[in-house]
């Protein structure tokens, strides 16, 4: 019994922070763990979805197809899900994984680009998968455009769509308008996916509750994209306490996140400088990784990097205009040092 | 004017219209006419006021006098062209298809220009494909490419419904693209929209993965050299930087390589009827035409 889904994307999400070096091994013990605590939904895929492994978001140490063969093999009562975004992804990507045997199919955009998935929608219902649209960077946006965008996603086929916080820039008050506006003007399902940049991903996915969201997303220990998400392990503690049924047991989760998860990044969970910033500016989360090592490379600050990022206004998906920044950086750094010594 | 070959247009949507104000500048392209399926239209209209013949008789209209013209330019739908292209043929018209039917070999003016000289056909690919292929190609007559890959994103105005719908098709013709003109063993394109206002200019950025034996100096010369070539026909065609050089090894799907090479690419449209941000649209009509010109200099036999 349980008042909403749950789905856990450590092995989606958590793929970013681990730069989608994940192990057929790893996937056995997450899935093995997260389905004995009576997790309904594991997500498995390349952070940035299906054919996300590439130059720009980074090459996948194990082909996703194969993590996913894993995961399937694995589970016993869990439906296991992929994220597919159209313009990295293509229709036979999906089609491979629901041969393999994932069953719901999440097909994520921008926010505002809806009508970009139409395709991607219509087959994963004719593939016979559940369909979920999810809306990414949705605080971008106000509640009423954002519901028009949930419209489109919902006259395509999708079964739920989700108001997607991929900055973790929401206010526990943005979440709640968003979701609220979602469950009134749609007839399918509603679902939150939070990150915890401003230390809320929790807070906002149990007020996303309080307004009768259907569907809400965490990982393990955190284990997500640039500060980390709705850590699963202290969702469900949280509304177990409230009285809230999860059907998850709470300690079998803690033990997942602690003994499966905790030990692949021992770190994740603390919101450094970068992380708070990405939520502060509202930019997107899987930029921090590749913004510390491009900050690395052109010795400039990730601070600047990222600030820069949200000035040029990038959405999900523009990883290569880190390099591009980090490029100007450098090069404006080098012009204010000659001017420097030219003055002397 | 024996000098100039008769052209048409057919299609006198946003891509049909910016293409008449770039085919009404050229040296060896007469621009006989512009077709339509709406009498209403706002291309048709815009032609009739540069005294250019016009009609809304579709490609029928064009084949009843395929004799007046010897080259069609068809910025319609890949469906129309699909139906129109054997006919175009077999009335000895040579057809630059800037639909994604993919009737024809793709082209690529920088790169295979002569392929649009030996067939009756020839597809411009996508606006992607146009503004990354001639960067693969110019590493890779320098240096062997495993794998090459593209980010293409645009600014969401730019993105008609046709895009939107058929964003896999953008996606695989690009990476398709990418093999068989830019020569690299495995392409991968990716395609993103970006709906900032005021609107972006369309960037793209072209990574190759570098075999070992490579010459750093001789490959930023190459992607130098090539974009000085695309800029002669897009003027709003740049480098942000200087090519920027990784060591790897990187793990690719088309090998292991040891080092790559990112170009940052920024198109600035013309502003001929597109709003100068959509590079996109303006790197495809640009590109047509030069492709219309090589096929009319062949034609006049001249070296010009």
């Amino acid at each position: 019994m349980s008042a909403f889904r749950l789905t856990d994307s450590t092995l989606r999400d958590g793929s970013h922070a681990l730069a989608h070096q994940f192990t057929e091994e790893q996937v056995r013990a997450v899935v093995r763990g997260l389905d004995a605590a009576g997790v309904p939904v594991i997500e498995v895929s390349h952070g940035d979805g299906l054919g996300g492994s590439s130059f720009n978001y980074g090459f996948s140490h194990t082909s996703e197809l194969t993590l996913l063969h894993t995961a399937v093999a694995e589970v016993r009562h869990a439906k296991i899900a992929v994220l597919m975004l159209p313009g990295i992804g293509v229709k036979e990507d999906l089609a491979a994984a629901a041969e393999i045997g994932a069953s719901v199919a999440r097909i994520a955009t921008h926010c505002t680009e809806a009508d970009i998935a139409p395709q991607h929608i219509a087959l994963a219902k004719e593939l016979g998968m559940e369909a979920v649209g999810f809306l990414m960077m949705s605080h971008m946006i106000g509640p009423d455009e954002l519901l028009e965008q949930a419209k489109l996603m919902e006259s395509y086929g999708a079964d739920c769509v989700y108001v997607v916080d991929s900055a973790g820039a929401m206010t526990i008050d943005d979440a709640r308008r968003r979701v609220a506006t979602l469950k009134t003007g749609l007839g399918c399902q509603v679902g939150v996916h939070a990150h915890n940049n401003l230390s809320l991903a929790v807070a906002n996915s149990m007020a996303a509750y309080e307004e009768g969201v259907d569907q809400i997303d965490g990982c393990t220990t955190g284990l997500g994209a640039g500060a980390g998400n709705c850590p699963t392990e202290i969702l469900v503690a949280a509304f177990e306490k409230t009285g809230v049924p999860t059907g998850v047991d709470p300690f079998a989760v803690m033990d997942v996140a602690e003994e499966v998860v905790r030990p692949l990044r021992p770190l994740q969970g603390v919101i450094d400088r970068d992380g708070l910033l990405l939520g502060y500016a509202g930019i997107y989360g899987s930029f921090l990784l590749h913004a510390k090592r491009a900050a690395l490379r052109f010795g400039v600050d990730s601070k600047d990097i990222l600030l820069e990022l949200g000035r040029r206004k990038v959405v999900g998906g523009q990883e290569d205009m880190i390099i591009d920044v980090a490029v100007e950086l450098e090069r404006r750094a080098a012009e204010a040092m000659a001017h420097r010594t030219q003055d002397r | 004017m024996s000098d100039r070959i008769r052209c048409a247009i057919v299609g006198s949507g946003n891509i049909g219209t910016d293409l008449m104000y770039k085919l009404r500048r050229s040296a060896v392209l007469e621009l006989g006419a512009m077709i339509g399926i709406d009498p209403a239209s706002e291309g048709l209209a815009r032609a009739r006021d540069l005294g250019i013949l016009t009609s809304a008789g579709g490609a029928e209209w064009l084949l009843e006098r395929a004799a007046d013209f010897a080259i069609v330019f068809e910025a319609t739908t890949a469906r129309v062209h699909r139906a129109a292209a054997p006919r175009y043929a077999e009335a000895g018209l040579k057809a630059i298809d800037l639909t994604p039917a993919k009737v024809g070999p793709n082209v690529v003016p920088t790169v295979n220009l002569e392929v649009a000289l030996d067939n009756p056909n020839v597809n411009m690919i996508t606006c992607g494909g146009q503004a990354t292929t001639p960067i693969v190609a110019a590493v890779g007559a320098v240096a062997e490419v495993p794998y090459a890959e593209i980010v293409s994103t645009v600014a969401s105005v730019s993105a008609g419904p046709g895009t939107r719908q058929n964003i896999d098709e953008f996606t695989k013709t690009t990476a398709t693209a990418l093999e068989e003109v830019g020569g690299a063993r495995v392409g991968k394109a990716i395609m993103i929209l970006n709906p900032a206002d005021p609107p972006i200019i369309m960037r793209n950025t072209v990574f190759c993965a570098l075999a070992e034996g490579f010459d750093e100096a001789t490959v930023a010369k190459a992607i130098l050299d090539i974009v000085d070539q695309v800029h002669g026909y897009v003027p709003g065609y740049r480098l942000t930087s200087d090519p920027v050089f990784d060591a790897g090894p990187f793990h690719t799907p088309g090998g292991t390589a040891p080092a790559r090479v990112v170009a940052l690419l920024e198109v600035e449209g013309a502003g001929d009827y597109f709003p100068a941000y959509a590079g996109n649209l303006d790197i495809m009509t640009a590109a047509a035409t030069r492709v219309g010109e090589a096929m009319a200099r062949h034609m006049l036999g001249s070296g010009r």
